[in-house]
């Protein structure tokens, strides 16, 4: 015999709020379910009317999109929640950001427009910082020729197989394909003492994802390059793909249009 | 070690050098820091003469970060106007071999200060399986692992909690000890060092050590002289010095109310073993289980009053957003008011999907009230009840006053309630246990849940029976007696499985969980052993013995090498300490300090139990004379006080400190067993 939750369902919901979050700092080690927790504790201290699940055990609503892997960081990552109650999306924006800790930071709220947020998650643009092994300029610049030599045989190739553990156990696939731009710039380094080339990706997203460390991978396989140090990496958007110009678009646009209307 | 490095400035950040590593170990985010209601504080803030705290939980950050204990001290002492005080945890293998390649110390996680620049490392231990742990921080620190070793620039070890109550298997290590609870004895510390300080750290290390032990509450090893017989018995432990007690008491908080602690609980980013609030509704118990060394070592019991739960409970909500409040204790459902607290609670918090949990409750106090009230706002937490012992003979040993009728009852009452699993727990290894007390156990599930179909009225209901070795602790009753041999308890509960396993009605029915006894062994040296164990502990160490508690890392073999090694030139070994009864005019490593229990009412006690008489509960009937009241000059301190949870105001505002709230080292214990971690973590992924 079932047993069933007693008392009424839970109250409908009626407003849906698209958030973009940044993972910054030392909270860029924080895993995905790291973020999860850490955001539900916030939303219950901000006092946000959540929606919650039926059931047993409820769950607020939350969708989470495509996260960063743990030990990246991101400008870019996006969540959608359910409200029981509406709300100004500034002021969901000013509570959990006074809720949630320095590092973990709302960017952007906005009320969700038709249409699903996940559907224009389509391409990342990286970012990934590589240390020279020593300071001084001269090491600086030897560590940018080196990477643009690598970047320009990566671009060169039309496949780079990439092997990745994954949960269903080891996996190859190409890394080429899906970056569609790469662009190295000398950095100012965010490490004192040793100089930095600064690579922007932009990378479509397939299945299998395509992450920073599989071009890393990449990278390996086709000029035997390893990085002195652990690079670092950054998300800095997610958005829109324009296939023609390889440009990223705030995926928000069309809810900010949309309530503009 | 650490040749290459530069101790540049004192209290100097080691977090750049730290975060190169990050990348390179497992679950990167419990070194960070940076948890919800963290304080960072100016190294000088209070000038030079303030005084700095490392606080140690020795295990890993998931288990040592929702340390009530270390949470209260924390916060105790960074409210002060002359301390600071952080946080410091055991770092798993993988980053430990980073950090001795490329010479980064143990850090706090606050402000990643390295522990060696502190005045004091403060370590909570509340199992001794913490011993190793202590002894990597102390490497990677750059403090000698010989106290006797250590100069005025190292920091003073210092070991609370349970296992505090015998260090001498530590005593090589440390520099001193506090017995009992805390909130009090860091001020008392605070203030001698302070002063210390101020005075240009007259006479050294050896100066400030005394003047600690000077105080009656804190006990210096280094200050005592232990003789021992030809046979291996203590003869004599005699202070060294005049003003140097001969016994060391322990501390008590007598008005819970008084220290509201922790007010703003840690909550991290990583996940922890304990997600959720913990509000400590009392300390101490009266039950006078024997062989509970909680129970007896916080004696009396002092209750926080229904007022101070209720503001406690809400204050910390508000500062955490976590949605589970445990009320702990040592026997949660013991509370005088429970009923009215959990009622007024749930009323409270009615629509808010905040669950209540009870982590330890006694069999015979639970009812379908309390069942209902802690299940009426949305998660149903899991129940586990203690009967600790199979039959009423071995209960009645251990005076667990608890029949096998209020046992199915209560159970039945969790069923009905709707609980479709509930989890008992048992102990092997009783003193005068036989097979058949052990095997009663089989039966008792089986009661269980034949009642609970009966009630329920369906077939789908489950018990798990959990099953631990028990190991005799000091201060206890069972001080005296012989721990049973881990073949005997693994051949005991073998035959328990069989027994279980072998009824088709109920063997899908019951649950078995059970650990071997070999860990119980290594517990068991620790636990009642002497000075000469500390060799033991170093030799573990450093043939790479970590993380004790964790099965994965713990190593019986690696432990009876070492002691057979470490033993070998003196008249005992490990059954000396362990499978040995003593008698009773037997010097215990322990007898200097001072728990507030008369030895000769354990002893007295240890007698009724083995002709298997109970005694009451002092909370409900005269009182018996353990001596802890008159010794420490302290009285139980319970309700009812009739009030009830004052009102709260409009939602988003804080509620002013409301006058008492409380709090008190020690989680949720099991005692006497070998802990073994496991997560269960409340929140499912929504994706």
């Amino acid at each position: 015999m079932a047993r069933m939750p007693e008392g009424p369902p839970p109250p409908p919901v009626v407003q849906k709020l698209r958030l973009r979050y940044a993972k910054r700092g030392r909270l860029r080690f924080s895993s995905h379910r790291d973020f999860q927790r850490a955001l539900e504790r916030a939303l219950r201290r901000a006092a946000v009317p959540m929606a919650y699940s039926a059931g047993f055990n409820p769950h607020p609503k939350i969708s989470y999109a495509n996260a960063a892997p743990t030990g990246t960081a991101s400008e870019a990552e996006y969540i959608e929640i359910s409200l029981a109650e509406r709300r100004e999306p500034e002021e969901i924006r000013d509570a959990l950001n006074s809720a949630l800790p320095d590092g973990l930071d709302i960017v952007d709220v906005v009320e969700a427009g038709p249409g699903l947020l996940a559907d224009r998650l389509q391409a990342s643009v990286w970012q990934i910082e590589l240390f020279a092994d020593t300071p001084g300029e001269e090491a600086a610049a030897a560590n940018d020729s080196t990477v643009r030599d690598v970047v320009e045989r990566f671009l060169a190739a039309e496949r780079v197989e990439v092997q990745r553990m994954t949960k269903n156990g080891l996996r190859t696939f190409d890394a080429r394909e899906a970056v569609l731009r790469i662009e190295v710039e000398p950095g100012v380094t965010s490490r004192p003492g040793n100089g930095c080339a600064i690579l922007s990706l932009v990378v479509r997203h397939n299945t299998p994802a395509v992450r920073p460390d599989d071009v890393l991978s990449a990278f390996r396989a086709v000029a035997d390059f390893a990085p002195p140090s652990p690079p670092r990496v950054t998300r800095l958007a997610q958005g829109l793909l324009d296939e023609a110009d390889g440009s990223v678009t705030d995926p928000l646009v069309p809810d900010r249009d949309g309530a503009g209307a | 070690m650490r040749t290459d490095t530069q101790p540049a400035v004192s209290g100097e950040s080691v977090f750049d050098r730290l975060e190169a590593l990050l990348p390179f170990v497992s679950k990167p985010i419990q070194y960070v820091g940076g948890e919800l209601n963290s304080t960072i504080k100016e190294w000088d803030f209070a000038g030079p003469e303030t005084v700095r705290w490392a606080l140690m939980y020795p295990d890993a950050y998931e288990v040592g970060l929702p340390n009530q204990g270390t949470m209260i001290l924390y916060e105790v002492l960074n409210e002060r106007p002359d301390a600071l005080a952080e946080r410091t945890y055991a770092v798993w293998p993988d980053l430990e071999k980073l950090m001795r390649e490329h010479g980064v110390p143990q850090f706090t996680v606050d402000a990643h200060r390295p522990v060696g620049d502190f005045d004091v490392l403060g370590l909570s231990f509340s199992t001794e399986l913490g011993y190793t742990n202590m002894l990597t921080a102390l490497d990677l620190a750059g403090i000698p692992i010989e106290a006797a070793e250590r100069g005025i620039d190292h920091p003073i070890v210092l070991a609370g909690g349970h296992a505090a109550f015998n260090p001498e298997p530590i005593a090589d290590f440390i520099d001193a000890a506090v017995l009992g609870d805390g909130e009090q004895a860091v001020g008392i510390i605070t203030d001698v060092i302070r002063e210390w300080k101020q005075e240009g750290r007259p006479g050294g290390r050896e100066e400030l050590l005394y003047r600690l032990s000077g105080t009656g509450g804190v006990y210096v090893p280094s200050l005592y002289e232990v003789e021992y017989r030809p046979d291996g018995r203590i003869s004599r432990v005699a202070p060294k010095r005049a003003g140097v007690p001969w016994r060391v008491s322990k501390h008590t908080v007598m008005d819970l109310d008084e220290w509201p602690y922790p007010k703003k609980p840690l909550v991290p980013v990583a996940e922890s073993v304990h997600e959720r609030m913990s509000v400590e509704i009392f300390r101490g118990c009266t039950r006078g289980c024997r062989f509970c060394q909680a129970g007896m070592i916080t004696r009396p019991v002092r209750e926080r009053t229904i007022q101070g739960i209720g503001s406690m409970v809400d204050s910390g909500l508000r500062a955490t957003g976590f949605e589970e409040v445990g009320l702990l204790s040592l026997s949660s459902a013991d509370h005088s008011e429970i009923a009215d607290v959990t009622k007024q609670l749930a009323d409270r918090y009615e629509g808010t999907n905040t669950g209540l949990s009870l982590p330890s409750t006694r069999v015979d106090a639970f009812n379908i009230d309390l069942a209902q009230e802690l299940s009426r706002n949305g998660r149903r937490s899991g129940l586990t009840f203690a009967p600790e012992g199979g039959s009423e003979r071995i209960r009645k040993v251990i005076n667990k006053m608890v029949t096998e009728d209020d046992l199915v009852r209560t159970v039945a009452a969790a069923y009905g309630a709707g609980w479709r699993q509930v989890k008992l727990y048992f102990m092997c290894g009783l003193p005068t246990e036989t097979d058949e007390d052990v095997l009663q156990i089989a039966e008792l599930a089986k009661r269980v849940i034949q009642t609970g179909r009966e009630v329920s009225g369906t077939k789908d209901i489950r018990c798990t029976v959990s099953i631990g070795g028990f190991v005799p602790k000091p201060h206890t009753p069972f001080q005296w007696a012989g721990q049973t041999a881990p073949e005997v308890v693994d051949a005991r509960l073998a035959k328990l499985r069989d027994a279980i396993r072998s009824d088709k009605r109920y063997g899908k029915a019951i649950g078995f969980r059970y650990h071997d006894g070999k860990p119980g062994q290594v517990e068991g040296l620790l636990s009642r052993g002497d000075r000469r164990v500390g060799k033991v502990i170093r030799a573990v160490w450093e043939d790479g013995g970590r993380f004790d508690g964790w099965s994965e890392h713990f190593s019986y073999d690696r432990w009876m090498a070492c002691a057979d090694q470490a033993l070998a030139d003196t008249a005992v070994d490990v059954d000396w300490y362990t499978t040995r009864e003593r008698e009773e005019t037997e010097v215990l490593p322990w007898d200097h300090l001072d728990s507030g229990l008369d030895k000769e009412w354990l002893w007295d006690d240890w007698q009724d139990a083995l002709s298997e008489d109970e005694v009451e509960d002092c909370r409900w009937t005269p009182c018996f004379d353990c001596g802890v009241c008159p010794q420490m000059n302290t009285e139980i301190q319970v309700g009812p006080t009739g009030r009830s949870l004052l009102p709260l105001s409009v939602k988003g505002s804080l509620l002013g400190s409301a006058p008492g709230l409380d709090v008190a080292p020690g989680q949720s214990v099991v005692p006497g067993q070998n802990r073994v971690h496991s997560h269960t973590p409340n929140y499912g992924p929504v994706n």
